[in-house]
């Protein structure tokens, strides 16, 4: 049993502790989230914990205390808003399959509220995900994209 | 492959309304007391014919068979519809029929298999057709109830306007007659110079739901009191399973059951999928390891060098006499290359869900040819194919591992089997997923080639040694023996796959030698190897030559006005004729294939023994391009793949299993290495050609050509990271 906060919302978890968030989230119904490897090697499965990116695949239940806030893809956007990454994704048609996308948008948003306009070294030291379909260039695109939007806002 | 036939004649073709009350009839006769989420397309709204539904609220439903799985066949296919149809674009959705229902309407969605770039080539007549029937339709009941000529109406934007008497009417008040015409006999289509949704970089229709978390792609698909197995079938190629002992799971939290699945696997099925995967790691199984335990790399990377030398092989293209050629040439150049296995590595392994009653079964998943997937679940499930459909999901990537081989729909069925009435999802670890491919096949080639004194190439001969994909998947497709899609792009005719060079006394062969592991259509398929080959080999008769790589192909490409074109833009667009800047070296390739020419263009730069691809021009003309913004976007994944195999992708084998089982062994391209990618769409408008693959074809011997450029050596063996003292930067 552990108490959590996901998505803002205090939740108790009974799964086994050896559980990988991962799978924590997804038998929550929060399929938004993916597993790829399960071993902490794509990306597909990042979420937020206390604002930072993780890997949730590798990260048992038993890791983390009660009370700590997870935030995944399916509340990246406040309030029921599009984060200016997914404004930028659907702007420049980012995804093809998708499968990779919501972990993408969680390292890309993690990288913005550290370095609001990250160069293309910044972006290839942070964006480490693995996207088979080569969605790469359009990723970095939209980085710059939401980077513009969110300084334009400020 | 789908027996098509089988599923026509399995069922009667019931008139089209009649399948839809059917339909619910069938799914209203479960027991479960929950709501099967079963495709849409079953929805009441009137349908103008199989392709079009027409709602009063005027949205627009499209019908798409061809499977998207990312590379935007489903927005593609929509726009050809909907330009013929004339609606607003903007009240366009889409869905898939089931290939239950196309088996059971004769198949009037027609193929639904989506491989070799053909979601749009092979459809796009039909489609168009279908979307203007419906229009014609619509605009025949218009006038029907005005009682005027149809001649004397138009239409704009699913708006139908009769001009003389100033009336107007909608599609959605028109859809209900409109069902009710005939279908016109006689469909004039549109000239694509006058197309206004077709042809235009339109965003993508699927985008939306990728970006928030809701797009429900099979992994993700649930019903109430599923339950979810992992599985574990013998990792050695041809090896069984012998026994299992699954005591020590007994009393662990969730189990629900430990199966054998198809004499090979053993699966547990549990509450939570991760339950059981954790408890599959404890139980103990004894494999019958089969007459390959002992199989290594090294084995068949002998049995391909014999097929380098052997006597016997099979011809696809030849012209004059290459062993004279040969021996009359002023200087003769040999050189070897080999390209290993590749997985496919889809960021989402292999799944699907099964619901088997005894009476029916139904399988929610994702798949590159549903129809196919059908024909297993029928297989598998021993029920006639009328009480059996699979309901299509987004697949998180295909590549062409989800195309022929439904082993993961196999075992969900006889997983579900000994669960009956009871979904059970199966999920594939990502470790099975990469010991259970159908792999990239395995080649070398041996190049040998005459050049006369002016350095004209006289004669080559390009001897294949290696897998055959059809092999197998399908041994009965051969050709007495012959595996044509070993030629691929190396034809001497066809659409499919030109050789564009113009050599006199040629030989292009292969020795079909079958090692044990399974192999399959990926991405590009033998066209990756056949470019590969050919394309260095050519750089390397330029150097030879003394001669320019660009003038040496043009000179060559003299008869292959396509393939010269899309090679000429992009030596044009690189500044192919200007010096590179300081420490960038090119490389050029060009190749046909799924019916297109591309072109390619790369700038490498190598310091401190790290080669870093900056740059890369491609150039396609695929005869027809529907959505130019998507084809760019092809380009750039065909590429990220492509580099992804030549950098970093192999598959080797140890005790007759494979070696690499996850990513942290199977490296795959990531942000840093992706190059720049400036595209040239450049469709002539007199054929339709592919665009989801051919551009992988002329990544990897551009980059591999710049590498020779900078360093005056040759890699002939992939890839780099382990086949040269090149690190990748
Ligand atoms: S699933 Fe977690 S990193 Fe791949
Ligand atoms: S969009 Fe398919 S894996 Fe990234």
């Amino acid at each position: 049993m552990a108490q959590l906060v996901i998505n803002g919302i205090k939740q108790t978890v009974s799964a086994d502790p050896d559980t990988p968030i991962l799978w924590v989230l997804r038998d929550l119904g929060l399929t938004g989230t993916k597993y790829g490897c399960g071993v902490a090697q794509c990306g597909a499965c990042t979420v937020h914990i206390d604002g930072e990116p993780v890997r949730s695949c590798s990260l048992p239940l038993s890791a983390l205390q009660d009370g700590q806030s997870i935030i995944t893809i399916e509340a990246l956007g406040a309030g029921g808003k599009l984060h200016a990454l997914q404004k930028a994704w659907i702007e420049l048609d980012v995804p093809q399959c998708g499968y990779c996308q919501s972990g993408q948008l969680m390292a890309a948003s993690a990288l913005l509220s550290k370095s609001p306009n990250p160069t293309d070294a910044e972006i290839d030291e942070a964006m480490t995900n693995i996207c088979r379909c080569g969605t790469y260039n359009r990723i970095r695109a939209g980085i710059k994209h939401a980077a513009a939007l969110l300084t334009k806002k400020a | 492959m789908t027996n098509t036939s089988q599923l026509q004649s399995a069922l009667a073709t019931p008139s089209r309304r009649g399948f839809l009350v059917q339909t619910s009839l069938v799914m209203g006769a479960f027991s479960f007391g929950f709501h099967i989420p079963h495709v849409q397309a079953a929805a009441p709204a009137p349908e103008v014919n199989a392709w079009v539904v027409i709602k009063p609220d005027e949205s627009v439903i499209i019908r798409i068979a061809r499977q998207e799985m990312g590379q935007g066949t489903l927005t593609g296919l929509a726009q050809l519809v909907a330009e013929e149809l004339e609606c607003d674009w903007s009240k366009v959705t889409t869905e898939q029929p089931t290939p239950g229902q196309n088996a059971a309407r004769g198949r009037v969605w027609g193929n639904y298999a989506t491989g070799g770039s053909r979601g749009i080539r092979d459809s796009h007549l039909y489609v168009r057709k279908g979307g203007a029937s419906a229009r014609m339709m619509l605009v025949a009941a218009a006038a029907k109830s005005w009682n005027v000529p149809t001649s004397e109406c138009s239409v704009d934007k699913g708006v139908i306007i009769h001009k003389a008497s100033n009336r107007r009417t909608t599609y959605g008040k028109m859809a209900e007659l409109a069902a009710t015409m005939e279908p016109p006999k006689d469909i004039v289509l549109k000239d694509p110079k006058t197309w206004t949704i077709a042809g235009k970089p339109l965003p993508r229709l699927d985008t939306v739901a990728k970006v928030d978390g809701s797009q429900i792609y099979s992994m993700d698909f649930t019903m109430p009191g599923m339950l979810n197995a992992a599985i574990t079938n013998c990792p050695i190629f041809g090896g069984s399973l012998k026994s299992f002992d699954a005591s020590k799971i007994a009393n662990k939290p969730g189990i629900r059951k430990v199966v054998a699945v198809d004499g090979k696997g053993v699966a547990v099925i549990a509450d939570t999928w991760w339950q059981a995967k954790s408890a599959l790691e404890q139980v103990e199984i004894v494999w019958n390891e089969g007459p390959n335990a002992k199989l290594t790399s090294a084995d068949i990377a002998a049995t391909l060098k014999e097929g380098l030398t052997a006597k016997e092989a099979f011809v696809g293209n030849q012209a004059g006499d290459v062993k004279v050629g040969l021996a009359q040439a002023a200087k003769t150049v040999e050189a070897t290359y080999s390209f290993p296995y590749q997985h496919h590595a889809t960021m989402e392994p292999m799944n699907a869900t099964a619901l088997y009653t005894g009476s029916r079964c139904d399988v929610w998943t994702s798949s590159q040819n549903s129809e196919a997937a059908l024909e297993t679940v029928v297989e598998a499930s021993g029920l006639p194919v009328g009480q059996c459909d699979v309901t299509r999901l987004m697949l998180g990537g295909g590549f062409g591992r989800r195309a022929v081989s439904h082993d993961y729909v196999r075992q969900s069925v006889l997983i579900a089997k000994q669960m009956p009435n009871v979904p059970v999802k199966l999920i594939w670890s990502r470790e099975e997923d990469m010991l259970h491919g159908h792999y990239h096949p395995i080649t070398q080639c041996k190049l040998t080639a005459g050049l006369d004194a002016q350095g004209n190439v006289t004669a080559m001969h390009m001897r294949i040694s290696g897998q055959s994909i059809l092999s197998s998947i399908n041994p009965s497709r051969l050709q007495n023996g012959r595996d044509p899609s070993t030629f691929q792009g190396l034809n001497p005719d066809g659409n499919e796959g030109v050789f564009g060079y113009s050599i006199p006394n040629l030989l292009i062969d292969h020795a079909m030698r079958n090692p044990p592991l399974p192999a399959g259509y990926w991405r590009g398929v033998n066209n990756n190897q056949n470019a590969l080959y050919l394309e260095c080999f050519i750089d390397e008769l330029a150097v030879a030559a003394g001669q320019d790589p660009l003038a040496f192909r043009q000179k060559m490409l003299r008869n292959s006005p396509k393939h010269l074109a899309v090679l000429n833009a992009v030596a044009e667009k690189a500044g192919w004729d200007k010096p590179a800047p300081k420490g960038i070296f090119r490389g050029l390739s060009q190749h046909m294939g799924y019916g297109s020419y591309v072109a390619a263009c790369a700038e490498v730069s190598i310091v401190d023994q790290k080669v870093k691809v900056h740059r890369i021009v491609a150039a396609t003309n695929p005869g027809h391009a529907v959505n130019p913004q998507q084809i760019e976007a092809q380009i750039d994944g065909s590429f990220a793949y492509g580099l992804s195999a030549l950098l970093y992708g192999e598959i080797t084998i140890k005790d007759g299993m494979v070696e690499q089982q996850n990513f942290d062994t199977y490296e795959l391209l990531r942000m840093a290495q992706m190059p720049k990618v400036e595209s040239i769409v450049m469709p002539s408008g007199d054929f339709w050609g592919g665009v989801g693959e051919p551009t992988i074809f002329v990544a990897a011997p551009a980059v591999l050509n710049a590498i020779a450029a900078a360093t005056g050596k040759r890699i002939r063996n992939m890839p780099i990271q382990s086949n040269s003292d090149l690190k990748i930067a």
